[in-house]
């Protein structure tokens, strides 16, 4: 569940990012998240994973009002949110177990139960069997799959990402959406900000349009 | 028993995190080399200080035995006078023996120990009055007792004078307190040098790690989390530097050995140095690796804090 009540973002350079945006994303809902490129769409991600806070405003995520969310709560807090990036932050120096292990190791989770769920979690992007291998090793695909395993092992109730396919070609990004489509089918909320008109027109979910930090609604064009 | 399964989970990432650290540190050997052989230096310097003093000690911790007081009586003393004197002296508390020295004895051994003996010769008669040595006894034989000791003897019939040359041996006393000081001082000074020294490695360490420090704040971790491979870094650093300077102290001890052992020998004293004790040494390589968490923590805190992950 993602709720923006009526959110003003100002960054500290005096940019107004967000105006009076407000929306809700029911839980197992799944939803892109639209507009021209400023818009505020990476702003609205970051509200959510709280790594910005509203200058004004309320956010809500899993029923948690983020502005009672401090200090020792985030990283807990963080954990029940999955986040995927468009260059996927993977660590290049440490094998893919290890990136993907890292959410349940930050948690404490013992070992034995970190190896079967890194499996399961890299058998669901189709990846079983690349554990030791490095990011470096993967192709571009590959590597962003990874880092969509690394977001949702922790079985987060919300999944958000920042144009991940930004850097795939078309196919590539047409099977990380259905990976995706997938997490929303047992009912993880989703989050998806992009610019790519194909996987618009492909897949019919929810769109929320934001121009010049407002809710909008969906031109005709991109439509 | 099977340890709980909470409390295996928690050993289990410390143990990572341990190991993990010393791994890093031995992927960068230079800079782990060069940080240890500092903190090594910076511990020894200190310990070979507080050795020095206790060496100092043991040799003069002897002093006191010699320490005595010369009672010179009354001129003129008769010899049965001069007996009755050094009796009621003896019978003083704080006297272990009282030994007579009659004006004879007192210049033949002072010929002995001048061999000006032409000058003697042409004394009319001998200047010298009776002697009383007084060796104290303990506790009354410390310099600071003696003083005591010398006031009483002075209120002896046919006391003139009380000699008891303390000032000396206190002023070496002294010396040593003043230098025990100095060792701490240095010690403190450098124990800042060593949290100074590690929280720049640390802090290198931990820009040199931005990119894992944000993912992993990213994704959950906690600064606990963040901070513990900087903190065992820190503990490696010092745990080695610690054991460096013991290594070192040692060395030293085995260098100087044989020029001591000559030393002695020449003032005819069975000495020996001495080295760290049992008690010592691990105080040095834990104080080494105590200083490496702290230095590890106060860095590892204020620059971690300033690490906000961002997308
Ligand atoms: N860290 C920041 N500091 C200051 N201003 C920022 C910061 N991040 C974003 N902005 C500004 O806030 C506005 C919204 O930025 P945001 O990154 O949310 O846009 P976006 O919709 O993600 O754009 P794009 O499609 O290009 O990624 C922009 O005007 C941008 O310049
Ligand atoms: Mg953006």
């Amino acid at each position: 569940m993602i709720r923006f009540d009526r959110v003003f973002k100002r960054y500290p350079n005096g940019r107004e990012a967000l105006a009076e945006l407000s929306f809700e994303l029911e839980t197992g809902e799944m939803a892109f998240l639209t507009g021209h490129s400023g818009a505020g769409k990476s702003t609205v991600l970051r509200l959510i994973a709280l790594l910005e806070r509203p200058t004004r405003g309320q956010v809500f995520v899993n029923g948690r009002n983020t502005s009672a969310v401090r200090g020792g709560a985030i990283p807990a807090f963080r954990r029940q949110v999955g986040v995927v990036f468009q260059d996927h932050r993977l660590l290049d120096d440490r094998p893919v177990y290890d990136n993907v292990a890292l959410p349940l190791a930050v948690g404490g989770v013992p070992r034995r139960e970190m190896d079967k769920r890194v499996r399961a979690a890299l058998d669901q992007v189709g990846l079983l069997g690349r554990e030791r291998s490095f990011p470096l090793e993967l192709s571009a695909g590959e590597q962003q799959r990874v880092g969509i395993a690394r977001a949702v092992i922790t079985k987060p109730p919300v999944l958000i990402a920042d144009e991940p396919t930004g850097n795939l070609d078309p196919d590539l990004a047409l099977e990380v959406m259905n990976l995706f489509q997938r997490f929303n089918a047992v009912g993880v909320t989703v989050l998806v900000a992009t610019h790519d008109v194909h996987l618009l027109e492909r897949f019919r979910v929810r769109r929320l349009h934001i121009e010049h930090g407002r809710l909008a609604t969906v031109p005709h064009a991109a439509a | 028993m099977p340890l709980p399964d909470a409390v295996a989970t928690h050993l289990e990432r410390h143990g990572q995190a341990l190991f993990g650290s010393l791994g890093r540190l031995a992927r960068q050997p230079f800079a782990t080399f060069l940080t240890v052989v500092v903190i090594g230096i910076a511990l020894a310097l200190p310990a070979a200080l507080w050795l020095t003093v206790a060496n100092l000690r043991v040799v003069t911790e002897g002093l006191d035995d010699t320490v005595q007081l010369s009672v010179y009586l009354e001129l003129p003393t008769t010899a049965a006078q001069a007996k009755q004197a050094a009796l009621a002296i003896e019978a003083k508390k704080g006297v272990a023996d009282a030994v007579l020295v009659s004006p004879d004895e007192g210049l033949a051994e002072f010929r002995k120990l001048s061999g000006i003996d032409a000058a003697l010769e042409a004394l009319p008669e001998n200047p010298l009055p009776w002697l009383v040595k007084v060796r104290p006894s303990p506790p009354h034989d410390t310099a600071a007792a003696i003083d005591e000791l010398a006031a009483q003897l002075r209120k002896v019939e046919r006391v003139e004078l009380v000699e008891a040359d303390t000032a000396w041996v206190r002023r070496i006393h002294a010396i040593e307190d003043t230098l025990q000081q100095l060792v701490l001082l240095v010690a403190a000074v450098l124990a800042a040098g060593v949290l100074a020294v590690v929280g720049n490695t640390i802090r290198l360490e931990i820009n040199g790690r931005r990119a894992e420090i944000e993912v992993t704040k990213l994704v959950g971790g906690s600064n606990a989390f963040v901070r513990r491979p900087f903190l065992y870094s820190g503990f490696w650093q010092g745990l080695g530097g610690g054991l460096l300077a013991v290594a070192l102290i040692a060395a030293g001890l085995a260098a100087l050995g044989p020029f001591v052992e000559r030393l002695a020998a020449a003032y005819g004293a069975g000495f020996a140095l001495r080295s760290l004790s049992l008690q010592e040494w691990p105080l040095v390589v834990g104080g080494g690796a105590l200083l490496g968490l702290a230095g590890a923590w106060l860095a590892a805190t204020y620059h971690l804090r300033r690490i906000e992950p961002r997308a």
